[in-house]
Parts: structure tokens; C-alpha cells; sequence
């Protein structure tokens, strides 16, 4: 699966005051910690109190880019701050994210094209997040027309079925796993999953635990990818394990060191 | 209107693995590195072909049938010349020395000796060296890094390690700069163990040759001909801890089949062993070619004659 790192995000109070002190030494720990931990992306937030947006996502890109070759997923509202992101970029990148409304979709996609970048599409509107799977479908069988119309490819784009946290939501947790084994029906081959996996534990006791076991649940209806924790050890494990189980790889005693030595 | 094919695409390649080169050898072998399934050549690349290795031994072998014998007559007492004969007369690339004799039950020859071969056979010849243990863990832990050091600088290929009994063979490979071979009984889940806990101790996994162990034909060739396929599968698909060349013991697996080496005496209707042992080795050999094999540790000179054919039409493109 596709572990996008998510500890770099300016909603973090290390992180946000990292860069408004330009201190780059918190930032690029948390990038190399996050690859060697397995994530094969580093999601990338200013965050919510950035003065300047753009200067930070700018900063924040060159920083990581210093000292890892880890794609970076540009994880902002607005696109002016993912579109100067971009620019910086050495390797692969992924836009995080649209949502179904149309007016995104026109500026999103011709910009994943432009800059050959992947696309996570929410499965919502401006209107808000769906109430169940039959709406989380039809928002994502709208991203993937559009997305085949402005030519991009079925490997970069990443429907992301919006988990809520179950404390706040609970109906939603089953609606989500149900939408992503619904999504896999819309073409084929199937799209491409991912989820903000730590949601579901928002606000809760045992959080850890409630990302794992949702983790686990979701890769076997077909998630491909998810925002998560790498450091959080459990939980890479409990996924290299679902992999095992799901035969992704061959077995041997030491799986899990196997499995990190890819 | 043309019919397009489907094409593969792998994400991963097979490690590529180099037999001497250095010290004093003359020449070297490299096997693997392969992108594709085998011989595919539309999918991917080939960049090496496969090789065989003449298997001589440090002792004269005791269950070889006459027909097997029959060529080597003259040189079984002296593994140099054993090693020459290989080299000179059947044009052998590749020599893999069995220290059959140093095992208890076989001769109990001394760690001083078997290094001792080892030297002769290299003095002999330029050709790369594949060194064997007798397969008795206490005796193997004493002679082989012996013999590590005797052919230090040589850029051997010594065997086997095994999930049991991998450290003390590991480690000598380590120190002397040699290739290990990693051994499992026909078994996928435990040849990615023993891979791991050789690379654990710091061992370059482009170092490493697997040995998934054989079945002959009639054997179980069927059933680790799919385990070679699985593994190989695997290995393109991203699994480093799979991705080694394969050496099979076709030899030692194909001679142990009555089929192979039972007299026409024996079995009137089953036509002369002459004819019949090269050619259940070779059948043997092919088989696992296809399987993906990279190195082939065979015995008979007519089914190297016969399996050399069959690498040279399979390696020609198209």
C-alpha cells in the first residue's frame, strides 16, 4: 500500500512553529523519519495559521527536498499554494486534493496534467460530506469522468471516501469501507483508494488501536493507499500484516523485516 | 487489422551475481539481472544466460553409476586434474567442487586437506569456483571457512547456507569476499527466511545465489518448477528478499532417479542407461531453465553437450 506520512502538517504545534521560526532541522527529522518508517510519500500542510501560505508550502518543499527523494503530496485548500508547491518540485508529486465541485475540477486537473503530478479527489462537494456510500460514488464517478477527460492517467488519481471520526459519526465508518469496495466497481481496472486515516480516532480514547483495526478492515475492500502515522509502529505492522493475509507478499518468519527491507 | 499483445511490466529486476573475475582467476560468470519472466525477450531484458557448472568432487563419489563414472576414470583421484579435464576437454566455464569427502561417513577427510583441494583446483585452473560443504553441519562449520581463506581474493560462490546452520558460513563469505548460497527444502516461504537472516548479518544480497532445492524428473521437478515460478513472480514484482539467481543441483538430484541410472540389465525394456541417464539430466536441466534457473550444477558430459544446445536456441531472440 501507499503510506503518505502525514506528520508534516503546520496543524501540529512542533511543525507549525517550525515554520514560523524557519527552523528546517524539525522538519527535515520529520521527513527522513516518516521515509524510513515506509512512507513512500510525505504529505505537505502549511497549515491552518500560516501567515504566508505560499512562502511556507514553498519553504516547507525546498526544506524536505533537501534531504530525501520521498514524493511530496501538496496538502492545501487553495490552489495557488499547491500550483507554487509544484513548481519546486524534483520528483513526483501529488495534489491533496479536490473535491467533485466543478469549479475545482477545472483548475485541479488541467494543473495535475501540467505538472504530471497525481490527484487525490474527495468524494464530496461544497454542499458538504455525503450522508452515505450511494453519494460518496456518484461524487466519485464524477471525479473519474473528469479526470478521464482532461487526460490523465488511472494511476494517478486517489479517491478518498472522507472518513469522519467514529465518536462524532459513527454510521460513517461503514459507509466509507462500503464506498471504497463500491468504488472498485466503477471501472477497471478499479480506482485507486486512499484515506485521512487518523480522523477516524479524532477526539477518541484509544486512538492507535481504532487507526489499525480501520486500517486493516479497509485494505481488505481494496484501499490502495492512506495518510497516516509511519512512526506509529503498531500500525505499520497491523498493515504489512493485512498485505500478508491479503497474499500482496510471500510469507517467511521475519515478514515484517522482509517487508521493510523493499 | 494487427493484433496488439499484452505486455508485462515488472517494477523489479533480478539481482545480478558475478562468479571471479579476481585473484587469479581467468575469467568470470555473471548470471541474472533479469526483467521478465524467462525468456520472455519481448517483456523485458536478459542481459545473461544461464551457465552450467561442472560438478567434480575431492574424493572419488561413491553412488555414481558406471555410465557416470565412465568419463572421469582417470582424474577421480586427483580433483586438480579432475578440474583440468573439465576445463580442457568439455570446455567447462563454470567448476563447482563438492568436498564430499571431508563428511563423517564419506572419508572424514581433514579441514587442512579440503583447503588443500580447494588450492590444487584453483592452481589448475582459471575458470570461477563454486565450493561445496559435505552437508554435515559440525564438519561444514570447520572446513568451510578454511576454505574461504584458502580462496580468499578468488570471488567464490561457497554453499550452502541453510535456516539451521547459515552464520558461521556467512560470516566466512563476509570476511573473505566470496558469494553465499542460501539453501531451502523446496519451500518458497522458508528461502526468503534464510535470505533475510543472511542479509541481517550484513551480507550484500547481490552476493546471494538461492538454492530452492530440486526435484528430478518424476521426482518433483512439477513441484519446484512452481516454486521457482512463484518466487520469480515475486521477485519482479518487487521482493528483494526473492530476487537472487537460482543454482540447481540438476546432478545430484537427476543420477539419484533409478530411471536415470537403473542398468539395462535391471530393466530390459527401458533401453541402455548410456542413452537414457544424459538424457533424464538434461530433461531435468531444461526443465528448471525454464523455471528461471541461472546457474546449473550437472554432471554428465553429454547432458551439458545436449542442455548447452538448448540455452544457445533459447537465448536467440526471437
Amino acid at each position: 500500500m501507499l503510506v503518505i506520512g502525514e506528520l508534516i502538517n503546520g496543524m501540529f504545534k512542533n511543525v507549525g512553529k517550525a515554520i514560523a521560526n524557519k527552523d528546517k532541522s524539525v522538519i527535515q527529522k520529520l521527513a527522513k523519519e516518516q521515509a524510513e518508517a515506509g512512507a513512500g510519500m510525505l504529505d505537505v500542510n502549511v497549515g491552518p495559521a500560516a501567515a504566508d501560505a505560499v512562502g511556507a508550502m514553498k519553504w516547507l518543499v525546498e526544506t524536505i527536498q533537501e534531504v530525501t527523494d520521498t514524493p511530496l503530496c501538496l496538502d492545501s485548500t487553495k490552489p495557488n499554494v499547491i500550483e507554487e508547491g509544484l513548481k519546486l518540485i524534483k520528483n513526483k508529486a501529488m495534489i491533496n486534493s479536490t473535491t467533485a465541485d466543478k469549479e475545482k475540477l477545472d483548475v485541479l486537473l488541467p494543473m495535475a496534467k501540467q505538472y504530471g503530478a497525481g490527484l487525490i479527489g474527495l468524494t464530496m462537494d461544497k454542499k458538504g460530506i455525503p450522508r452515505d456510500r450511494h453519494q460518496r460514488s456518484e461524487f466519485a464517478a464524477v471525479i473519474i469522468s473528469a479526470s478521464m477527460e482532461a487526460g490523465l492517467g488511472h494511476e494517478d488519481i486517489y479517491l478518498d471516501p472522507i472518513i469522519l471520526p467514529v465518536n462524532v459519526a459513527q454510521p460513517q465508518s461503514l459507509e466509507v469501507l462500503e464506498a471504497i469496495r463500491e468504488f472498485s466497481l466503477l471501472s477497471d481496472p478499479p480506482p485507486k483508494t486512499v484515506v485521512g486515516l487518523s480522523n477516524v480516532s479524532q477526539g477518541t480514547e484509544n486512538r492507535s488501536l481504532i487507526n489499525r483495526t480501520f486500517l486493516v478492515m479497509a485494505l481488505a475492500l481494496g484501499l490502495k493507499g492512506a495518510i497516516m502515522d509511519p512512526l506509529d509502529k503498531e500500525l505499520m505492522d497491523a498493515a504489512i500484516c493485512a498485505e500478508l493475509i491479503l497474499n500482496k507478499h510471500i510469507y517467511c518468519a521475519s515478514f515484517l523485516d522482509a517487508y521493510r527491507k523493499k | 487489422m494487427s493484433v496488439e499483445l499484452l505486455k508485462e511490466k515488472w517494477s523489479n529486476t533480478i539481482n545480478t551475481l558475478t562468479i571471479g573475475g579476481t585473484g587469479t582467476r581467468t575469467s568470470k560468470v555473471t548470471v541474472g539481472g533479469e526483467s521478465t519472466l524467462p525468456y520472455l525477450f519481448n517483456e523485458g531484458d536478459i542481459p545473461n544466460k544461464p551457465v552450467i557448472a561442472m560438478e567434480i568432487f575431492d574424493a572419488e563419489p561413491v553412488d555414481w553409476p558406471e555410465v557416470l563414472k565412465e568419463p572421469f576414470k582417470d582424474v577421480f583421484k586427483n580433483s586438480a586434474e579432475w578440474a583440468k579435464k573439465c576445463v580442457n576437454e568439455y570446455k567447462a566455464e563454470l567448476l563447482c567442487l563438492k568436498l564430499q569427502g571431508t563428511h563423517p561417513d564419506f572419508g572424514n577427510a581433514s579441514t587442512d586437506k579440503a583447503a588443500e583441494v580447494v588450492k590444487s583446483v584453483l592452481e589448475a585452473v582459471g575458470v570461477p569456483l563454486i565450493v561445496l560443504g559435505c552437508g554435515n553441519d559440525d564438519k561444514d562449520n570447520e572446513v568451510l571457512p578454511k576454505c574461504c581463506e584458502a580462496a580468499k581474493g578468488e570471488n567464490c560462490l561457497f554453499g550452502d547456507a541453510t535456516e539451521k546452520n547459515y552464520k558461521t558460513l556467512t560470516a566466512a563469505c563476509l570476511a573473505d569476499g566470496h558469494n553465499i548460497i542460501g539453501e531451502s527444502p523446496i519451500d518458497i516461504n522458508i528461502a526468503k527466511q534464510v535470505n533475510i537472516l543472511i542479509s541481517d548479518m550484513g551480507f550484500d544480497i547481490n552476493k546471494i545465489a538461492m538454492n530452492p532445492t530440486i526435484g528430478a524428473l518424476g521426482y518433483g521437478m512439477e513441484y519446484a518448477y512452481s516454486i521457482m515460478e512463484r518466487a520469480r513472480l515475486a521477485a519482479l514484482m518487487g521482493d528483494k528478499m526473492l530476487s537472487m539467481p537460482f543454482i540447481c543441483f540438476v546432478g545430484n538430484e537427476a543420477w539419484r532417479a533409478k530411471e536415470a541410472k537403473g542398468p539395462q540389465a535391471e530393466h530390459p525394456e527401458w533401453g541402455t542407461e548410456k542413452e537414457r541417464g544424459p538424457v533424464w539430466e538434461a530433461t531435468t536441466a531444461v526443465s528448471v531453465l525454464l523455471a528461471g534457473a541461472g546457474i546449473l550444477v550437472m554432471r554428465h558430459p553429454k547432458a551439458i553437450e545436449i542442455v548447452r544446445g538448448t540455452i544457445e536456441r533459447l537465448m536467440k531472440k526471437g
